[in-house]
């Protein structure tokens, strides 16, 4: 597999959150600021490549039957690791994902490329692919916070742009007066119908691309 | 919430207005997952129930008096998710072994209650509003009776869902979510009885 192929699958075709649906209570609690949204897509980030890595280079001496339990205990290493890092360096991001930075431990993203990646793929191969794949989280995270943060406040960015106290604070910059905003879009119910949509548009896409395909290729068989 | 709160608040906040799916959005996977039929939706409910109210009571004394009085707050995740994994695997012996009806009726539901982010959530925000003993058992019982309390009332609209007409691309997940997103709608009206 080369890294064009993986690239193209970790942020579209194979996409973790759109295409696999894995990792939903994350993707829908947290996504109420672009800060929270990065921040968030981040953390995955380095914690899937960081397990990646580790279990593609033990996939060999692990024994079968309790694989899974040790993969827990590798992601809950580097969980706590990057837990700690961000209380110490970046508290407003810590105080504002709360729960759910431990809460990552138990996200299927990891454990779902840990199970259906790296146990047979060599390190240099899984460390592309947790890369690729934690990039194409941060953009459904990204996507989902521009979109609930624009309809539902008028505004972009906030906790990053217009900073009145540090990074984190804040409402950004302001598109069009909040009171006009749908807030629905940022309370709880907003999350599940931003994301329904996302991936209702996503199947709408790739069903187009593949008539398409189908199409081009009958085409060449009656040439 | 914070360890003040009664037993009474405990209950309602878990079940009705703080319900963990509809506005936590813990253990989201299953529930969309699990809950295209009511039988199975009822099996997963009771089993969540079940390995919440023990992982609380676990996991309390576990942070109680071993995490804390070593001063080890800081392996509190990990030390969880193993108390966590082995439990489910223990229940899931113990079941098979006692009360193999039960065992047959939840089926592939025990293993994957290991990964279903509201047990491990429902641990951390124990640990988190500093509950004693009793509150932390209370608020993880009635923390799972308020996800099966979800689960069944998005199966039964499922299974109405099947009939409706809806555009091609919400196949799946995307309308199941939407529907989520609605009745989360009427979990809202909850929010307004303020007694924590």
């Amino acid at each position: 597999m080369n890294i064009k192929q993986q690239f193209k699958e970790g942020l579209i075709t194979n996409n973790p959150v759109l295409v696999q649906l894995l990792g939903m209570c994350a993707t829908m609690a947290i996504t109420t600021s672009l800060f929270n949204g990065i921040g968030m897509g981040f953390s995955v980030l380095i914690i899937l490549t960081c397990c990646n890595v580790v279990i593609s280079l033990i996939r060999k001496i692990i024994p079968n039957d309790i694989r899974l339990a040790i993969f827990v205990l590798v992601i809950a290493g580097f969980v706590t690791i990057v837990d700690l890092v961000l209380q110490a360096f970046i508290p407003a991001l810590s105080e504002s994902l709360g729960v759910f930075i431990p809460l990552i431990v138990v996200n299927c993203i990891i454990i779902g490329r840990a199970e259906a990646f790296c146990q047979k793929n060599p390190v240099g191969a899984s460390f592309f692919d947790g890369i690729f794949q934690g990039l194409g989280y941060t953009c459904v995270l990204i996507c989902m916070c521009v979109i609930r943060e624009f309809l539902g406040k008028g505004s972009f960015g906030s906790g990053i742009f217009n900073t009145t106290n540090g990074i984190g604070t804040g409402s950004g910059i302001h598109i069009f007066p909040s009171e006009y905003g749908a807030l629905v879009l940022t309370l709880p119910i907003g999350g599940f119908i931003t994301l329904g949509c996302l991936i209702a548009l996503m199947q709408y896409v790739l069903k187009k691309n593949e008539k398409k395909k189908e199409a081009k290729e009958k085409e060449g068989a009656n040439v | 919430m914070n360890a003040n709160a009664t037993i009474i608040e405990i209950v309602l906040s878990a079940i009705f207005i703080n319900n963990f799916i509809f506005s936590q959005f813990l253990g989201c996977c299953p529930f969309l997952g699990c809950s295209s039929k009511i039988d199975t939706a009822a099996g997963m409910g009771l089993a969540v129930i079940f390995v919440m109210g023990l992982a609380s009571a676990i996991c309390w004394i576990v942070n109680e008096y071993i995490l804390v009085t070593l001063h080890l707050e800081f392996l509190q995740t990990i030390a969880y998710i193993l108390v966590i994994a082995v439990l489910v695997q223990f229940v899931e012996m113990f079941l098979k072994k006692s009360v193999p009806s039960l065992y047959s009726a939840l089926g592939i539901y025990l293993p994957l209650i290991t990964t279903n982010c509201a047990v491990l959530g429902v641990v951390l925000l124990n640990t988190q509003y500093s509950f004693n003993f009793l509150q932390s058992v209370v608020y993880g019982v009635t923390g799972g009776a308020g996800f099966m309390l979800a689960i069944c009332l998005m199966a039964s609209v499922r299974e109405k869902i099947e009939f409706a007409d809806y555009p091609e691309s919400f196949n799946g997940f995307p309308i199941a979510l939407v529907t989520a997103g609605l009745i989360a709608l009427a979990f809202m009206g909850f929010s307004g009885m303020k007694i924590v």
